[in-house]
């Protein structure tokens, strides 16, 4: 696979580190089975769980206890199988085939136990230790479907444990089944699937040279394997082996069972014996259970109201989330000043040199402070409201209701997703690249993720926008909104083209499979979405964006505040930056800032106000109209305002997603090209615009 | 395998009806990806919805829905039930 982030998945698979005592158990299942809530609930640690298939590529652990014996539980990729080879089917694989687990977990979802039980039957056929977890049962009840849990513990041969994991219900009882299967309490007898006949022959012929080798994982799961010509998985066969391999190829070759052949008769009998346990198992009251879903699906993918209503949900999310920042914004902002206050007047009192306070008070304070008020309150409100479509389940249907715009440019549609986790942050939008199998299209939407504004870009956006293209009276914040979705709308069409580009240079490969999993709604739980998204999303990127705040803080302030001659070093590098700037339709202080901006969007218009002023530290203007004649004095056009927000839709990406680019791909190249693709496309875009506007005279 | 009637690609199946699967026209990887989706000889499969440019559309298969592309679809080789 070549990707760098798969050797972050290695380093994890080993879980040598824990303490001696504890046993290690593994969590396997499905996509989309309430795996990761059931994680959460076992070990206490709080991990991202969404209504998205695929969410966990990586694997988390945790722990938890029961009866003084401490258990860590590993959390392995959701996989609808072991057979296909995708990067999660191996990671999965490889660790329940390398025996470090005591006891495995699956997870199944109750209201679709039938394709669930493929992976039971796959992983029981690797070992015996198996513990069977019928999740859902609300869901399934609301459904009325019902699984008779017993009959199914009976014909799997193993422990089967029903569960409702967002509530909590039946953790107790599984906990107590791990434990007992941990302890070499549990006799399984792990259902044996028939194959076709002379699949079970040439299996019978390997078996007595393979069960004389002690292994993890089980001789017939070995042979079947070995006739697949899986050896990858395998140490080389040894001589006696040999001859029965070349035996058993013949007889399956006689029979026409080779390559894709085999494959598909091996597949088939697990699925019809899925099949036939379901059937024997599982009651389904009300043929039409899903009638409600399939009803809201014509409405929200359809030609008419597919794409208009995915637009009217975006105008609406931005339009709470900008108009209800707005007051917390300036709430912050008003404590921050007090508090900067009390601050300088302490300074003063103890007679602190005046460069000392600038630095540490107008500079580091100040910026630190200016990033927190402007980035906090809008991220606190939009992730609880993407978290919020995200657990309803609406999700995966944009991802359907726009693959085909994907996949004309060569990538996937989930890549519609990290796109949407992008307005929110590109640093959490890059994370979210993970839910992308294939790896060419993950990078496409990696590279691609800073195409769309994140929040702190967004006041940037709205102020321009206001101020010279909606000037009239917007107490409703309306209009600013229907103008920044058309923006948004562009940079989506930017991030088709671009990635486009990017698939037939250096990128190129066809689209890879889309196969989504479009999983029933679900009731989101409101409490669970403000804790989570807040935690894992809005803190995250605070955390990162406060680290390289307050170092931009200090390099500003000493750049406005060093002096050559008569301007200050600030002056002095924009002045530099003039005859580029004016190319492309800004000015040196405009580009000066964007570069100054790197650590954080939020400062980039601050800083173009403080330069025009030259009052040395941020500061913000109250009336959108002073601001207006302040740009205007220095010579800005509407040319100007719309290079500058073109400039801001398209440059490098902040410090802190470059950082997570470089983290999650693990190269230097992929994350040089993320800088310097937008950039060029930003620089190209406002060039032709601004020589077209200057050619024509406008 | 037999084939008892006449049979047509998954994408031709009009929404809201129903096939059942006779054959898959791909190989390897996409073969065992629509095998994993549980697209084995035999399954009953039914036309649900379709994203607004008509692909990809979603499929009712062994309870549940799944999206697929064109491409992928049209090697699944179904005969249509009523």
């Amino acid at each position: 696979m070549g990707l760098g982030s798969l050797r972050g998945l290695d380093a994890q698979l080993a879980v040598s580190q824990a303490p001696s005592d504890s046993l290690v158990i593994a969590l396997a299942g499905n996509p989309n089975t309430g795996k990761s809530t059931l994680f959460n609930q076992l070990t206490g640690l709080n991990q991202h769980t969404g209504n998205w298939p695929g969410k966990t590529v990586t694997i988390a652990r945790g722990q938890f206890q029961y009866q003084d014996q401490n258990y860590i539980l590993v959390d392995l990729p959701g996989t609808y199988s072991l057979l296909a080879n995708s990067v999660e089917e191996e990671v999965a694989r490889d660790f329940i085939c390398s025996g470090q687990a005591k006891a495995i977990v699956i997870v199944t979802d109750a209201t679709c136990l039938e394709r669930n039980l493929n992976l039971v039957l796959q992983i029981m056929e690797i070992t015996p230790h198996v513990v069977v977890c019928v999740n859902l049962l609300d869901e399934a009840k609301r459904k009325q479907i019902h699984v008779d849990l017993e009959k199914l513990a009976a014909l799997l041969g193993v422990p089967v444990v029903g569960t409702n994991a967002r509530d909590g219900e039946g953790l107790k009882e599984l906990k107590a089944a791990i434990h007992r299967m941990a302890m070499g309490k549990e006799k399984t007898n792990p259902l044996q699937i028939n194959y076709a006949p002379p699949i079970e022959t040439a299996v019978d012929l390997l078996l007595p040279a393979l069960e004389a080798k002690n292994t993890n994982y089980s001789a017939r799961w070995r042979a079947l394997r070995l006739l697949q010509r899986e050896v990858a998985v395998l140490d080389s066969p040894a001589q006696s082996l040999k001859a029965r391999l070349a035996q058993a190829y013949r007889i399956l070759q006689e029979q026409d069972l080779i390559g894709d052949k085999l494959h598909d008769s091996i597949v088939t009998s697990l699925i019809h014996t899925a099949e036939r346990i379901a059937k024997n198992t599982v009651t389904v009251k009300q043929q039409d259970y899903d009638r409600r879903d399939r009803k809201i699906d014509q409405i929200v993918t359809s030609r008419r109201w597919g794409i208009p209503i995915m637009l009217a949900l975006l105008v609406l999310v931005f339009w709470i989330t900008i108009k209800g920042a707005n007051y917390p914004s300036q709430l912050l902002f008003t404590i921050f000043f007090r508090i900067e206050d009390s601050l300088t007047s302490f300074m003063r009192s103890y007679g602190w040199p005046d460069f000392l306070h600038g630095f540490l008070v107008l500079g580091i304070y100040r910026t630190l402070t200016w990033v927190v008020a402007v980035m906090l309150p809008p991220m606190a409100i939009f992730f609880p409201l993407f978290t919020f479509l995200e657990d309803l389940g609406y999700l995966p249907r944009i991802a359907f209701n726009l693959d085909n715009y994907f996949k004309r440019a060569c990538a996937h549609g989930k890549q519609a997703l990290t796109m949407c986790m992008g307005f929110g942050c590109n640093a959490v939008g890059v994370v979210g690249c993970r839910i992308i199998d294939s790896p060419r299209e993950r990078i496409i939407a990696t590279i691609t993720n800073n195409f769309v504004p994140c929040n702190g870009r967004f006041p940037l956006l709205i102020t321009l926008v206001s101020i010279f293209f909606a000037r009239r009276a917007d107490s409703s914040g309306l209009i600013g909104t229907l103008l920044l979705v058309g923006l948004i709308v562009l940079s989506v069409m930017i991030t088709l083209a671009v990635s486009k580009l990017l698939s037939k240079t250096v990128l190129k490969g066809l689209p890879s499979s889309f196969a989504l999993e479009l999983p029933p709604y679900r009731k989101p739980q409101i409490g669970r979405i403000l804790v989570r998204s807040l935690l894992d999303r809005t803190l995250f990127v605070l955390r990162r964006a406060i680290i390289v705040a307050a170092p931009a803080g200090a390099v500003l302030w000493l750049l406005a505040n060093s002096y050559i001659g008569d301007n200050s070093l600030l002056q002095l590098l924009a002045s530099w930056l003039q005859p580029i700037a004016y190319l492309i339709g800004l000015d040196g202080y405009i580009l000066l800032a964007f570069i100054l901006g790197f650590p954080a969007n939020e400062i980039v218009l601050p800083i173009v106000l403080m330069s025009y002023t030259q009052s040395g530290a941020l500061f913000e203007l109250h009336s959108l109209t002073e601001l207006y004649h302040l740009l205007v004095q220095n010579g800005w056009t509407w040319l100007t305002a719309i290079c500058t927000i073109l400039f801001s839709l398209n440059h490098w990406p902040c410090g802190t997603t470059l950082l997570t680019i470089r983290q999650e791909t693990q190269s230097s190249k992929w994350t040089v090209l993320s800088l310097l693709v937008p950039t060029a496309v930003g620089f190209t875009l406002c060039f032709l615009i601004t020589q077209a506007a200057r050619f024509l005279g406008l | 395998m037999s084939v008892t009637g006449p049979t047509i690609s998954l994408t031709e199946l009009p929404i809201g009806q129903q096939g059942i699967v006779r054959e898959l026209k791909t190989n390897s990887r996409m073969r065992r990806r629509l095998l994993d989706l549980g697209l084995v000889a035999n399954t009953v499969v039914e036309a649900l919805c379709q994203s607004p440019s008509g692909d990809p559309r979603a499929y009712h298969i062994r309870g549940t829905v799944i999206a697929l592309r064109a491409e992928e679809a049209a090697s699944v080789i179904i005969e249509k039930t009523n």
